[in-house]
């Protein structure tokens, strides 16, 4: 089953489109990413842009209405994610807590939808 | 299963390959260090869920496994030597198993882990011996877990890994990765090894099919992890790419009953187009570093064929013959001489098929193989000749013993009845 783990960053839902991430806590990310891909479970991942980049694309009654980022309603957004293969719910929590991440941050694991 | 006890199994899961690895650093012997780390074990399932699951779970364990090395170095020796004398010796040795497999716990290199898998691929041992074996201790599964993929008793498969175990230590084979022209060679053992545990998911019929799919996934988390443990090794990456396409149809491969569909009829848009994509690229990567003519890159190629398609009938047949023909120089299987009918078939039309068929139909090891007539059975659908084609159908059925294919079979006879 493919999990995929969404990362929540702190204070990155106000954050300025082009924020440099520290250095440090890119190379501690990469060792976690190797570790991943060592133990044969990543199947993908992807940093994304803060929503200060980004815009919405809003359905109503048929039309869309598109927002320019940031939007001053959303309290956290998602800065990256994971997509691994796993044989348990448990066995994807456990990878999730062996992430580096800082305080407060959050990672939400998500199962993903499977066809067959 | 209580909460607990599946998360330390999954622990176990995440943690266990590198823990045996790290402990046969220090043992020098996988049988032992299997042991050492189920102990380990054992005392994680006693103990956490009193004590809640540790902060470093894996340290946990290799402490754990240390103390019972200790334990039961000095019990051992306790038998062997009654002398007063041999206390300060004891002291030592005690010191020194303590210093390594600290040293062990610290750093667990990834040559342990590409040692544990090639030891558990020696050539020494039987081939099921060496499918237990990783699966167990380089997929972290349990007896019980292997033994229903394989839909074999659970105490058959215990005697199979204690014989491979007993083997190897009988043997003794050194915990270490062969280098040079040795590699190449005991590499073919270990990637035969993975695609058996592949196919072994992949062609899954009967029993519990999810247990028995899921080895597919494990298949394929042994390839991603020897491609990034032998980054340089082309076959590795040929291995990883066919699974990739082929896993990658999964969804395409059953109706909604459960029948079979075959490729042609699959409707293409299940297909996993991520997977297809990662397929393409390590085969992209074993053709750059050289790999391009292996048995697995051929395949793979041939997979990508088919993947690359839209329909059944863009497909680059072709091509494919051509991949066939090359696949035949290296291995003369009757099996791949079949397949390449059927892609002559499609390339060329159903009488050129017909004719590379009737080119190989007195191999012996056709004789009793239900897809000979079963392919003639097509072909001869295709060229108007349907009482034959009703005769080797009916020939196909009576020899698969596969009820999905029965079931598909019969279909097709059903629907040539009708035609003349």
């Amino acid at each position: 089953m493919r999990f995929m783990m969404m990362v929540i960053p702190k204070g990155y839902e106000m954050a300025a489109p082009d924020v440099v991430p520290d250095a440090k806590a890119v190379a501690k990310m990469m060792e976690y990413n190797k570790n991943l891909q060592k133990a044969g479970v990543l199947l993908g991942l992807d940093g994304l842009l803060p929503p200060s980049a980004g815009a919405r694309v809003a359905f109503t009654d048929g039309k869309a209405t598109i927002t320019d980022g940031p939007f001053a309603e959303v309290k956290e957004t998602i800065g990256g994610y994971w997509i691994i293969q796993v044989r348990s719910r448990e066995e994807a929590i456990e990878w999730a807590k062996r992430a580096p991440m800082a305080n407060n941050e959050i990672i939400e694991v998500r199962q993903i939808f499977e066809t067959a | 299963m209580s909460d607990i006890h599946k998360t330390i199994e999954a622990v176990w899961k995440i943690e266990s390959t590198r823990l045996i690895a790290g402990i046969a650093r220090v043992t020098r012997d996988i049988g032992i260090a299997e042991e050492l780390a189920q102990d380990a074990l054992v005392a994680a399932l006693e103990q956490w869920p009193e004590e809640g699951i540790p902060e470093k779970p894996a340290a946990w364990l290799m402490t754990a496994a240390k103390r019972r090395a200790i334990d039961s170095l000095r019990r051992g020796r306790m038998l062997a030597q009654k002398h007063g004398e041999i206390g300060r010796e004891l002291e030592f040795q005690q010191q020194r198993l303590s210093a390594a497999m600290d040293q062990a716990l610290d750093q667990v290199i990834d040559d342990d882990v590409l040692r544990l898998i090639f030891t558990a691929c020696h050539p020494v041992l039987a081939v099921e011996g060496r499918v237990a074996l990783t699966l167990r201790l380089a997929c972290g599964l349990t007896t019980a877990e292997i033994a229903r993929a394989f839909l074999v008793p659970e105490k058959t498969l215990g005697q199979r890994i204690f014989r491979a175990k007993k083997t190897l230590a009988e043997a003794h084979v050194p915990f270490e990765s062969p280098r040079g022209d040795e590699l190449r060679q005991r590499l073919e053992s270990v990637l035969s090894v993975v695609y058996l545990i592949f196919n072994e998911g992949y062609t899954a019929t009967c029993g519990e099919e999810w247990m028995r799919a899921a080895l597919c996934d494990d298949a394929l988390r042994l390839g991603r992890m020897l491609a990034e443990l032998l980054p340089e090794e082309s076959g590795v990456h040929s291995l990883l790419a066919l699974m990739e396409l082929q896993a990658s149809r999964t969804a395409a491969r059953r109706g909604p009953t459960g029948e079979a569909v075959l490729l042609p009829e699959q409707d293409r848009s299940l297909w996993d187009y991520a997977q297809i994509q990662r397929g393409m690229a390590a085969l992209h990567r074993a053709q750059k570093l050289g790999g391009g003519a292996h048995s697995y890159a051929l395949q793979a190629a041939i997979a990508a064929c088919h993947a690359r398609a839209n329909t059944a009938a863009e497909t680059d047949w072709e091509r494919i013959v051509l991949l066939y023909d090359a696949l035949l120089q290296i291995s003369s299987s009757p099996i791949v001489a079949l397949n390449r009918a059927v892609a002559v078939g499609m390339a060329q039309g159903p009488a050129a098929g017909l004719h590379a068929l009737d080119a190989i139909a007195a191999e012996p090891a056709l004789t009793n193989y239900h897809l000979l007539p079963s392919v003639r059975g097509d072909l001869l659908v295709k060229l108007g000749r349907y009482a034959e084609a009703r005769e080797e159908l009916q020939r196909a059925i009576a020899m698969t013993e596969n009820r999905r294919e029965h079931e598909l079979l019969s279909k097709k006879l059903k629907q040539a009845m009708f035609m003349d």
